[in-house]
């Protein structure tokens, strides 16, 4: 049988390797191994089978499988064997409920667009290995996305599991000018629909927060796994919340065209009718110029009375929205 | 078409020896079950199973023929034996147990959820058996945070799983009108961090995408919900906001401050101009939005074409300023 190369060779040695190391009753010395799994054979001396089986090894431990290394009986000097126990490898056995298969079928499909769509639908699949019950499609009629549309999403998060530092261009919010920044990331977050990086910012010797989607190009690990402690304390929510401070709000008095300014009238703390043609609105605000900015939106229908700096921000937005569509372009 | 594309042609060695190490759990328990079906329920097309399957044909503990995994579909049934070895699906991965529970831990966050019960009890025998991978899952978070009315989820919710049809009263800001609706609908989506409700909506006599927290009012009728034929949910892939055929090009100068506009609508083009601005040329079927946003960003967010546009921008402009005797 002419021994294939490639990607297809490689599976098929490592889950010849798998099975042998899984079959076993005692640990198996390397020459064992590369007797009994045929593709060892493609190695032309001692030194390339040494790199290769190296390389093996990780690859299955990078996907969790347990290759445990163990001393062989006497008689075979200090010399070390291999094996996978079962009880390591395999899933434990548990048993879902309807209802909750319902919903691990749900959690499963909220990330059908993002970066973990395959590995949500893989743990699926093994958890419902045995489960040969076919469920209706959701039962439930709501459904969850997470999106994960920024490139850097997968290294952040397998930096913040693994607690390797990172370094990577990041943008401020109001400039194209990106700065590298090296980060420990701590935690990614989803929160109002972006996610983001919290972390301990080496640069400033603090802790920071980083939107993913300002991180321009690629994401470099600069240290070894485990190399930090994430702060047990550590609240993320808190942190990205003390970026956004809370204010308290102003009042001011509106006049509002009748049947116009559905949302101001939904929020305002009082509507009075002036007339068939104006309504006079309460409402509070917190910026004056996003509220300013708000407020011009709705162009003739919507008059600032009160007070006189929130009146003279609408008007200088209008004044320069209409100059900058007189001018020839 | 869901579940039915192929793994990418560059699928790495070790990503499929992780799905074969969970296909042939899957396959060793469905004994006999149809090629299609078990390529459809796996994800991937008949071409790949069977390659898959050629390839589990030659692996082994040992390499004597009864040492092999024996691999059999001929007549268009898979059978799988001699695999006891891989009989058991290896334990969840880091990304495997952290897309799960987060995903359920998502779901914990959605107010007013009766399957709450199920989801914790879920949870809990979700992380037992993960064992040490459920820790990684604590590095990832999902806080679905966005206001929304109770009653107005837990209605739009029982209307899908009823098909009843619904009473809307609708805001839509960009016009600044609120609407009365009837909509036969089809599913509740929160897409980052936002409720949607989406649906056949008389009125429109289409598809349409509701926010949640713009709808007013919401009833359940006790009319019969189903959508006509014509209504198909919507490729999400495509994002929630489509161009139609009669929609018109509009071109849009940003200035510094205006930039974002850029990343939050869908922009058919965007070109970096002087002063750290940016144009962007986007497609749209309603303009008065538009005209909303240019009077909203005061001079930093310029429509440059079409002509009748620009000019609509500054009369409404001149026109709410004689209000303040400019």
């Amino acid at each position: 049988m002419s021994v294939p190369s490639g990607p297809a060779a490689k599976t098929e040695r490592l889950l010849n390797l798998v099975l042998v190391l899984l079959y076993t009753r005692r640990p198996m010395t390397k020459a064992q191994i590369r007797g009994v799994v045929p593709q060892y054979s493609t190695a032309p001396n001692d030194e390339a089978f040494d790199r290769m089986f190296e390389r093996d090894k990780d690859d299955l431990r990078e996907l969790g499988v347990p290759l445990v290394m163990e001393e062989l009986s006497a008689g075979w000097d200090d010399e070390q064997g291999y094996r996978i126990h079962q009880r390591d490898y395999a899933l434990p056995d548990v048993e879902f409920s309807a209802d909750e298969r319902a919903v691990l079928g749900l959690a499963s499909r909220a990330w059908a667009q993002a970066s973990l769509a395959g590995p949500a639908a893989q743990a699926l699949r093994k958890l419902r290995a045995s489960d040969v019950e076919r469920d209706g499609e959701s039962l439930i009629g709501i459904e969850p996305r997470l999106r994960t549309v920024e490139p850097s999403f997968d290294d952040l998060k397998d930096a913040a599991v693994k607690r390797m530092a990172v370094t990577f261009d990041y943008r401020r919010a109001d400039s194209d000018d990106a700065t590298t920044r090296g980060v420990q990331p701590w935690r990614v977050l989803l929160w109002h629909g972006h996610w983001y990086l919290t972390g301990h910012d080496l640069d400033r010797d603090a802790p920071r927060v980083f939107r993913l989607s300002r991180i321009t190009g690629g994401v470099k690990r600069i240290g070894r796994a485990g190399a930090y402690e994430i702060p047990a304390d550590h609240d993320p929510v808190a942190l990205l919340n003390r970026t956004e401070p809370e204010t308290t709000p102003s009042p001011a008095v509106l006049r509002v065209r009748a049947g116009r300014g559905h949302a101001l009238r939904r929020r305002a703390r009082s509507i009075g009718e002036v007339d068939d043609i104006w309504s006079l609105v309460d409402i509070d605000h917190h910026d004056v110029n996003d509220f300013a900015a708000e407020l011009a939106s709705y162009g003739a229908d919507v008059v600032v009375e009160q007070p006189a700096e929130l009146a003279r921000a609408v008007r200088e937005r209008l004044h320069a929205a209409a100059v900058a569509h007189e001018k020839a372009s | 078409m869901a579940g039915a594309t192929p793994p990418p042609a560059a699928e790495s060695a070790l990503s499929r020896l992780s799905r074969l190490l969970t296909m042939v759990p899957w396959l060793v328990n469905r004994q006999g079950i149809n090629l299609e079906e078990a390529a459809a329920d796996l994800g991937i097309s008949v071409e790949q199973l069977t390659s898959d399957l050629e390839l589990l044909f030659l692996c082994g503990y040992g390499q004597m023929p009864d040492e092999l995994i024996d691999a059999q579909w001929d007549e268009g049934q898979v059978f799988i034996d001699n695999a006891e070895a891989i009989a058991r699906p290896l334990r969840l991965g880091m990304d495997e147990a952290v897309a799960l529970i987060v995903g359920l831990r998502a779901l914990r966050e959605i107010p007013g959820l009766g399957e709450r019960d199920a989801v914790e009890r879920a949870l809990a025998k979700l992380e037992a058996a993960a064992g040490s991978a459920a820790e990684a899952a604590d590095r990832v978070g999902v806080s679905l945070s966005a206001s929304v009315d109770k009653a107005h989820l837990a209605g739009a919710r029982q209307a899908v799983e009823r098909q009843r049809r619904v009473r809307l009263r609708y805001l839509v800001p960009g016009r600044d009108e609120s609407t009365e609706r009837l909509v036969d609908p089809i599913r509740v989506l929160n897409m980052d961090d936002r409720w949607y409700l989406e649906g056949w909506c008389h009125r429109a006599a289409g598809m349409r995408t509701f926010r949640m927290d713009r709808i007013e009012e919401l009833e359940v009728t006790d009319v019969d919900g189903t959508p006509p034929p014509e209504a198909r949910a919507r490729d999400l892939d495509q994002g929630l906001f489509q161009a139609g055929a009669e929609d018109q090009t509009v071109t849009v100068r940003l200035g510094r401050g205006a930039r974002w506009v850029s990343d939050y609508y869908p922009v058919e083009s965007s070109e970096a101009i002087e002063d750290g601005g940016r144009r962007i040329t986007l497609r749209t079927g309603d303009t008065e939005w538009l005209v909303r946003l240019a009077l909203r960003l005061g001079g930093e967010c310029v429509i440059e074409s079409p002509e009748s546009l620009r000019s609509q921008v500054s009369d409404s402009a001149r026109s709410a300023l004689t209000a303040y005797d400019v």
